[in-house]
Parts: structure tokens; C-alpha cells; sequence
């Protein structure tokens, strides 16, 4: 059974800069079921880690701001939610983690005070209990001693030890959602292994929801149910992970796909994607992608509709890829 | 490929730099950044040389381009002595070794214009008159996809893309045999990761360039190298010709690194070796082979015991006492 655990509608984030506002994200339609992992994909500034700030209320202020739309979580709309009832949100419903371990932890603390004060704040507990709670955290997201580590300062510990720290502050008061940006794009690859099996296994443990952003497909495959592509604020395309790898239908998608060198892949000469990611400030008119996509036509310059290709593989284009 | 000349080789190359005492710190020590590494380029080759962060790759490719000196060891450029070099051969070898490095933003001085930028070498090693060397900066950024005018701007109007063609230009334009390119597309968004790939590619070809290509991430050193060596803890673990080592790695880290690659395709099996533990550090590395505490075949010897390099066929190498 399916149960919508987080239900985002028309979420259009902008920023007030100097040369003008811009629109980061604009109106994106989102669910995130029980239990689920999302993947949210693309590249650099196409709005996907906005997202995720605009839903936990961690917005840059004032800058940023929620221009329109709803973000429904447990009946209540979190955009219209004051800055202490979200705050009661952030952490002990939904938690996040963020892709550099090495800014995210405070250094002047140790890491044990760091996971117990989440704790405290959102589970009420003394001091005794909060640090065996802590401790039983980071036995569990796999620190050897914990018992030991739980004294360690920040800079006592290597890249991925400190990134099972976010994971355990993270964990620490059992979210319903955790959001996920990069968690692994700073670590080497045998320790992003081990990351993401630890991620896929709390998420079956605790029964949480995932929503993973990235801009590594291998990722996305490793983890996730369902897959969003961005591009330049916008969800270009949506599907099952396995649908979508095996018939991706959006000309952005399809060139991603193609421009990725593969481990046993083909020889020969990548098929880059011509161009640059347009600026936010300068956006092309209608499909943002036209100017740089291969199946390119007068019509793109008009905004493409979202249609569907099967009911759960939904697209935003006029001359979809077809398999 | 076709058999050519070695280019580059070093033996038994060492690099440790000492941790002394300063200000608060209490360290002492001897980070072991190069251990023993001997090797060959040939000319017109890409060597690929991965390993994860901390592993002294970086390292080893500033030591055999002279940008510091080895702690012991030799090096040789076409068949001579680097130590042993004067200041005008040193020179002449500056312009045949040139060196492309991963962060295009920092790579470039912000106040420079682009056109300034890819000229200094030139200026620095009196090539041509003013008008020669104006017309050759206008060659190299068409030679690197970019426009001429382009000489006209400074850094901050291009995007990561470009300016890593913009570094490239530079380091083109004295007309050098080999580019040691450390990371140079691991900064850049999926889409112009390829852009960049190629055109490295084509300029190889182009121009006859050898490459030592340094990246952690595996796919890309399939796509562009044509041989492989894998370093761990300032080791050489493994050498061996790029087809050999996707289709059969023989040291167990290697195994591990390849296994551990997240696969771009969510049908795809995983047959995932998860190292446990971290990488060591260098001021201590465990004693016998530097990779038995995470190792899944470790016996007895390679507690006491380091492995050195070993011939398994003519052009493969593997340091394990278990191969």
C-alpha cells in the first residue's frame, strides 16, 4: 500500500540577487511515499538542493523565499508553519544531512555532545540517558568503540567516520524523513559502499523514507525506487529507477545517460551534451534544455507540457525519446 | 598502441615529509606520502593512475614532474636523470612536462585576462614576438573550443567548463610532450565532465601528447587510459594494461576499489566486496602489507611481511603475497 508521507505542490522557491530575482525552483510537484527512497538528480544549480532547504525552512534569509506553493507533511502545510513549529519539524520528523562532513560538525565539540544534543532537545532525555542513547547511535551506524569515539573531537576523525556522525545525529531521534544531499560525494568510493549500504539498511531497520539528491546516477541505481531529473529548476522527468534506466524518455536524460563513461563500457568518444547549463538569471524561453538538445524544434520555445508515458513514468517535453 | 619508448620513469621513488612541532601541535613524525614506487610512462600512452584520497598519487606525479624533490629515489625523463638537471635543461624540461590540475577556479588568476593568462608561458620562455605569440593564443583557444575573443575576458565570465579549457590552452602552448592532468575533470557537472574528456582526447591524438592522468573515479580512467596503476597508502598495489585490469583485477584492493564503484544501471548485479575500516594514516602505517588490516585474504605473512611488486605476465604487476 502506498501512503504519501510528504506531499509537495507547485514549490517555487526564488532569491532576491543583485542582478535580478531568480527562480531556483520552479513549481515542482513532488511525493514521497513511506518507506520510499527518492532520488533527486542533476547538476550543478538546477535547484534540487533548494528543494530540500525550502522543505526543512532552511532557507538563506532574506534572501530566499518561498514564492509559491504547498509542502504537506503530517496534514500540515510547512510553508505556512512558524519558525518554532518548524523547528520542532527539523530533526524530529525530518532530518537531513549534508554533503561536507568536515563543515556540518561543530569542532569545538566533541562529537558525543553534538548526537546527544539533538537528543536532548527533541526526546527529552537527561544526560545519562542521552549519551547511552548516543552511543547505541553510533554503534549503530557502525563506529568501532563507540564507547571510546563518543569523547573524539571532529578533527579526530576521518572523512567517512565524521559522515556516520551526520547519519547518526541524523538518525538520532528516529525521523519519518531523511533528506539526504550528497551524503556521499566527499567520500572515496570504498567508503561511499559502505555509506550507502548503511543508508539502505536503517531505512529497512527504522522504517524511514529517503530522499537522496545527487548528481551521480551509479548512485541513484545503488539505492533508489523512483528518480526525478532537474533541470534548471524544473522536474524534467519522473519514474520507476528501473524504468528510467531502461527508457529514459526525456532528451536531457537520454544525452546524461550517454555523455557517462561506463566500467566495461563501449570505447570510442563520449557523447558529451553540447553547450552549457544556462544561467538562472537568463533562462531560455519554453524548454530550457532546447538549446542544447538533440531533438530540438520551433515548438520547444514554447513551455513543453508534463505528460505521461506510463502512468508512473511521467515527462515534461514535446518530442519525448521513444524507445 | 603501438610499442613505443618509455617517456617517464621512476625507481624506487620515495617522498616522506616531516611533521614538526608547531604551535599547539604536539605531532612528530614522518608522513610516508611515496613509498618505493617505481614505474614507466610510455610515450604517447595515457597512464591512469587511481587511488583514493590520501593515497599519494598527487604526490607522486608533483615529485615526477620536479615540482619537488623525492626523499630517495630517481627519476628520468626521456632517458635522463632528473636530479642532475641544470637550470637550462630544468627549463627546457618545464616546457615539455606541463601539468593541468582539478579546481579551474583556483587554477586562474581572477585579475588576469584570459588572453594574459594563456600568453605567460610564452612570455616566460621568450617564444616569438609579441604578434607570433598574440596569434598563437588565438590558435590555442580555437584549438580548445573556445573563441578568440575570448581573450578579451577574465575568468569569472566563463564556467567551469570552459575554464578548464582555458587551463588546457595554457598548458598547450609551449607545445609539450607530456601533461600530468591531476583530477582535471572531477570539478566539472556530468554533461561537461565529457566535453572535457574528449577534447583531451582528441588533443592527444592531435598533438601526440602522453598523459598521466590521476582521478579516483574509475570509469573515467576506463574511458581515457590505456594502462592502469593503482596506489594505496603510497604504494604501487597494481600495474597492468586497462583491459586486464577491469576484466580481472588481481589485488584484493583492487577488487574492492572496482567493486565498490556504484553501477549506473539498477538491474545490474552487485556482487559488492565492503572493505571495513578506513584507510590508514601514512605517519603510521601498519606493519607487513600496508593493506592487511581491511584485507578479506590476508594470512599470516602480510601481518610481517611487505609485499613488493611482482611480475605476473609481461605487462602485468600485482604487490600481494597471495597472487
Amino acid at each position: 500500500m502506498r501512503e504519501i508521507i510528504l506531499d509537495i505542490k507547485g514549490l517555487t522557491t526564488q532569491f532576491q540577487t543583485k542582478r535580478g530575482v531568480v527562480t531556483a525552483v520552479d513549481g515542482i510537484d513532488l511525493t514521497l511515499d513511506r518507506g520510499e527512497t527518492l532520488g533527486i538528480v542533476g547538476e550543478s544549480g538546477c535547484g534540487k538542493s533548494v528543494t530540500a532547504l525550502s522543505i526543512l525552512g532552511l532557507l538563506p534569509k532574506p534572501a530566499g523565499k518561498i514564492a509559491a506553493g504547498q509542502i504537506f507533511f503530517d496534514g500540515r502545510d510547512l510553508v505556512t508553519l512558524r519558525e518554532a513549529e518548524i523547528r520542532h519539524i527539523r530533526g524530529n520528523d525530518i532530518s537531513m544531512i549534508f554533503q561536507e562532513p568536515m563543515t556540518s560538525l561543530n569542532p569545538v565539540y566533541t562529537v558525543g555532545f553534538q548526537v546527544q544534543e539533538a537528543i536532548r532537545k527533541h526526546r527529552h532525555m537527561n544526560k545519562r540517558e542521552s549519551r547511552a542513547e548516543a552511543i547505541k547511535m553510533l554503534g549503530l551506524v557502525g563506529i568501532p568503540e563507540p564507547e571510546a569515539r563518543i569523547d573524539d573531537y571532529p578533527h579526530q576523525m576521518s572523512g567517512g567516520m565524521r559522515q556516520r556522525v551526520m547519519i547518526a545525529m541524523a538518525l538520532s531521534c528516529h525521523p519519518q524523513i531523511m533528506i539526504a544531499d550528497e551524503p556521499t560525494t566527499a567520500l572515496d568510493v570504498t567508503i561511499q559502499a559502505q555509506i550507502l549500504d548503511l543508508i539502505g539498511r536503517l531505512k529497512e531497520e527504522i522504517g524511514m523514507s529517503v530522499m537522496l539528491i545527487t548528481h551521480d546516477l551509479g548512485v541513484v541505481a545503488e539505492i533508489s525506487q523512483r528518480v526525478m531529473v532537474m533541470y534548471a529548476g524544473k522536474v524534467v522527468e519522473s519514474a520507476d529507477v528501473k524504468e528510467l534506466f531502461a527508457n529514459p524518455a526525456h532528451p536531457y536524460t537520454v544525452s546524461l545517460f550517454k555523455s557517462l563513461p561506463k566500467i566495461g563500457g563501449r570505447d570510442g568518444a563520449l557523447k558529451a551534451i553540447p553547450g552549457v547549463v544556462p544561467s538562472l538569471l537568463n533562462l531560455p524561453k519554453g524548454c530550457a534544455f532546447h538549446e542544447r538538445c538533440f531533438k530540438t524544434q520551433s515548438r520547444c520555445q514554447q513551455a513543453p507540457p508534463w505528460r505521461e508515458i506510463t502512468p508512473s513514468h511521467m515527462v515534461r517535453c514535446w518530442e519525448p525519446v521513444e524507445q | 598502441m603501438k610499442v613505443s619508448q618509455p617517456i617517464l620513469a621512476c625507481e624506487q621513488l620515495t617522498k616522506h615529509y616531516s611533521l614538526k612541532t608547531a604551535g599547539f601541535s604536539r605531532r612528530s613524525g614522518v608522513v610516508r606520502a611515496v613509498e618505493d614506487v617505481s614505474l614507466t610512462v610510455l610515450s604517447g600512452e595515457v597512464f591512469g593512475l587511481v587511488g583514493e584520497s590520501g593515497c599519494g598519487k598527487s604526490t607522486l606525479g608533483r615529485v615526477l614532474l620536479r615540482l619537488e624533490d623525492p626523499t630517495a629515489g630517481k627519476v628520468f625523463f626521456a632517458g635522463q636523470n632528473l636530479a642532475a638537471f641544470g637550470p637550462s635543461q630544468l627549463k627546457k624540461f618545464r616546457r615539455e612536462a606541463q601539468i593541468i590540475y582539478q579546481d579551474p577556479y583556483s587554477a586562474l588568476n581572477p585579475r588576469q585576462k584570459i588572453g594574459r593568462l594563456i600568453e605567460e608561458p610564452l612570455s616566460i620562455h621568450r617564444v616569438g614576438t609579441r604578434q607570433e605569440r598574440r596569434d598563437r593564443v588565438h590558435w590555442l583557444l580555437d584549438v580548445v573550443g573556445l573563441q578568440p575573443d575570448h581573450a578579451q575576458r577574465y575568468p569569472h565570465e566563463f564556467s567551469g567548463g570552459q575554464r578548464q579549457r582555458i587551463v588546457i590552452a595554457r598548458a598547450l602552448a609551449l607545445n609539450p610532450k607530456l601533461i600530468l592532468a591531476d583530477e582535471p575533470v572531477s570539478a566539472l557537472d556530468v554533461s561537461i565532465q565529457a566535453q572535457v574528456l574528449n577534447l583531451l582526447e582528441e588533443l592527444r591524438a592531435e598533438f601526440g601528447l602522453t598523459y598521466i592522468f590521476i582521478s579516483h573515479d574509475l570509469s573515467v580512467v576506463e574511458h581515457i587510459a590505456d594502462r592502469v596503476a593503482v596506489m594505496y597508502l603510497g604504494r604501487l598495489v597494481e600495474v597492468g594494461p586497462k583491459k586486464e585490469f577491469y576484466n580481472q583485477p588481481s589485488h584484493p584492493y583492487s577488487q574492492a576499489l572496482l567493486s565498490a564503484a556504484p553501477i549506473p544501471d539498477p538491474t545490474a548485479e552487485r556482487n559488492r566486496v565492503i572493505l571495513t575500516g578506513d584507510v590508514p594514516s601514512p605517519v603510521n602505517p601498519p606493519s607487513g602489507c600496508s593493506f592487511h588490516p581491511r584485507c578479506p585474504e590476508r594470512r599470516d605473512i602480510c601481518f610481517t611481511k611487505a609485499p613488493t611488486l611482482r611480475q605476473l605476465t609481461p605487462e602485468r604487476w600485482v604487490s600481494c603475497h597471495m597472487r
